[in-house]
């Protein structure tokens, strides 16, 4: 552990103290949100008593629940769709080669590199153009939970591909190659040789793909459209009218749902650790 | 400064996709008739701020669905106005109706639909961002003001700014004074209190509010805009600066709500105002007009303030307001009140001001 410190030295005693530092740092703010989420009083600051109060009262509120439902949908399209995709892009730029192939690598830093709202502005204005466009043929489109997941995805793929190429990078080329050298047909390969080795990058990829979706309010605010207000968008809109408890109590029910898929995801992998 | 991006990057968003969408289906304003509904109602509005009682009130009475969808900035709402998003009924702030209508993307309403446009206070229908309100219909509003904790200030205080600006009379509250972090708000609190219009553009003018904020500094806890209202309830300062809607109910919930009052002081205070509009490609016109007469009902409108603390631009209301609403704003009206307007290029300086004062 301590290569050429003598143990409990000072400088691996200060090493300790900073990362204490940093938890304490990290995690002190979500135990004070936990702990006045069950405040009785209408301010967030001001300790009255121990109540459900705002816990019920966000169930019991219809903008609420509805905002968390349009949430969770898209985090979850928008997931799934941006895995898929981010994961195939990775394949596709670390393993072939092709016309064109730097250009796509530079291209999909992009929407990492690009503020929000470059990104919000350039959605909201391609959505606007391509619906006239698809008007002209005799479709109607409306913005909507649908063009928010769409832009979800699009960004989210190149956050997904980063995380899975760094993960292919190193992987050892000669298993791949084994594989095809008993026969295995490029599908087989993928599935029983490649995706596995990949999977804790690709469920990474997907872990942050499913927080980005989560908390993104500026891209989601310009291309929402009717009924269509998430979560981010509608506490955001609070905090003007002064923030209530209302807000902790939101907050600790997202914070234990990422907890959780958190935790699933670590005790897949281990699974997946323990099988090979 | 993030505004002033989002509003460079919409005009930029307008020259390029020139005008969205304009159906030819929708009814005029001027052929709707009182109580006329032609289609569900989409209504873009800030979080909670709209009673859900008095939404399915207006879904049974008209038989129309009500479909609400939340915003959190003025200038996001704005960006989907302008790209085309079609929207029925839109709750724009002051500075924010100005820029719709010159960017005509605001329909003229028909006041022959809205009978209970008459239930309106004057104050409201002869604000300079819209002069006449032809174009939009005041829905909330609040002030700026001073949250006074009387019992660490002292009876007979004066009513002034000078209650944050005098050094002589701050040095004396125990805790000291807390002033927003606000560059419009607090550089327009000093220039009223030196007798300036808040939305003063003379550079000297601002030069003496600086030097007036600058003065006032030793009693200044902190220039703080979101927890100051918590920290006046909680007796850590004698006087807080802030918006009445947050002042409203900290004062309500502290230990000894006499304690407390909330004061506009006699130099002049701000206004801001949230007002219903009906964008240009809204689609259930007749609709959104019978909303805002329903809205504009003396019954309904006091409901809304009951119900978000707000204050109601509806004079008819009054008398079905709760009796601690109208305390509280009971002063607004008789105020010599002003609201915030966009200064444009100037605006940076009441920002460099301010941080010049601070430091």
């Amino acid at each position: 552990m301590s290569v050429g410190l003598r143990p409990g030295s000072r400088a691996e005693r200060s090493m300790a103290a900073s990362s204490a530092f940093v938890f304490v740092f990290l995690y002190a703010p979500i135990l004070v949100l936990f702990f006045y989420s069950f405040n009785e009083n209408d301010n967030v600051g001001i300790w009255t008593e121990f109540s459900f109060r705002w816990y019920g009262e966000m169930f019991q509120n219809d903008a609420v629940m509805g905002a968390l439902r349009n949430s969770l949908v898209v985090a979850l399209v928008s997931t799934v769709v941006s895995t898929v995709l981010g994961t195939a892009t990775a394949l596709a730029l670390e393993r072939f080669r092709f016309r064109g192939r730097g250009f796509f690598d530079g291209l999909s830093y992009l929407p990492v590199i690009i503020p929000d709202v470059t990104m919000a502005v350039m959605m909201l204005l391609f959505f606007v153009s391509f619906f006239r466009l698809l008007a002209g043929a005799g479709m109607a489109f409306e913005f909507g939970l649908g063009t928010i997941s769409l832009s979800h995805i699009a960004f989210n793929i190149s956050f997904v591909a980063i995380v899975v190429r760094a993960k292919l990078a190193q992987l050892d080329t000669s298993l791949e190659e084994a594989a095809a050298d008993l026969y295995a047909d490029r599908w087989t390969t993928f599935r029983l040789v490649t995706l596995p080795l990949i999977m804790p990058a690709v469920l990474g990829g997907a872990l942050l793909a499913l927080t980005l979706s989560l908390d993104d309010v500026v891209v989601t605010s310009f291309v929402s459209g009717p009924g269509a207000t998430t979560l981010p968008v509608y506490v955001f809109g609070l905090v003007r009218r002064g923030v209530t408890p209302l807000i902790n109590a939101v907050s600790v029910v997202m914070l234990a749902a990422s907890i959780s898929l958190v935790l699933f995801s670590l005790v897949f992998q281990r699974r997946g650790a323990e099988e090979s | 400064m993030l505004k002033r991006m989002f509003l460079l990057l919409m005009v930029f968003a307008v020259a390029v996709s020139a005008c969205a969408s304009d159906d030819g289906d929708a009814t005029s304003a001027e052929d709707c008739e009182v109580d006329e509904v032609d289609g569900d109602l989409n209504f873009y509005n800030w979080s909670e701020y709209m009673d859900p009682d008095l939404i399915a009130a207006f879904e049974e009475e008209y038989g129309v669905d009500v479909v609400e969808t939340f915003y959190e900035s003025n200038e996001a709402m704005l960006a989907q106005v302008q790209g085309g998003v079609s929207y029925d009924l839109i709750v724009p702030s002051d500075y924010m109706v100005s820029i719709m209508i010159s960017e005509g993307l605001l329909v003229e309403l028909n006041k022959d639909a809205i009978p209970n446009f008459d239930n309106m206070d004057a104050t409201f229908t002869s604000q300079p961002y819209d002069d006449g309100a032809n174009y939009s219909a005041a829905y909330q509003y609040g002030t700026t003001g001073l949250g006074v904790n009387v019992a660490l200030v002292g009876e007979g205080f004066p009513v002034s700014w000078a209650l944050l600006f005098d050094p002589e009379l701050t040095s004396t509250f125990p805790g000291g004074v807390s002033v927003l972090n606000d560059p419009r708000e607090t550089m327009g609190a000093a220039l009223m209190y030196l007798g300036y219009s808040l939305n003063d553009t003379n550079a000297d003018h601002l030069a003496e509010a600086e030097a007036v904020v600058a003065a006032a500094k030793t009693n200044i806890t902190a220039f703080d805009s979101d927890q100051y209202d918590e920290v006046l309830a909680a007796g850590e300062v004698a006087v807080a600066h802030g918006y009445s809607g947050n002042l409203i109910i900290s004062m309500g919930e502290a230990d000894n709500p006499d304690d407390f009052v909330y004061i506009l002081p006699e130099e002049g205070a701000t206004l801001w105002i949230d007002n219903m509009a009906i964008p240009t490609n809204a689609k259930s016109v007749c609709t959104a007009h019978t909303f805002i007469n329903f809205l504009l009902d003396a019954e309904n409108g006091a409901a809304l303030t009951n119900w978000n603390y707000y204050g109601s631009p509806n004079a008819a209301a009054v008398p079905f307001l709760d009796q601690e609403v109208v305390d509280f704003y009971a002063a607004t009206t008789e105020a010599n009140t002003e609201v915030i307007e966009d200064q444009g290029d100037y605006e940076i300086n009441y920002t460099d001001a301010l941080a010049r004062a601070k430091s």
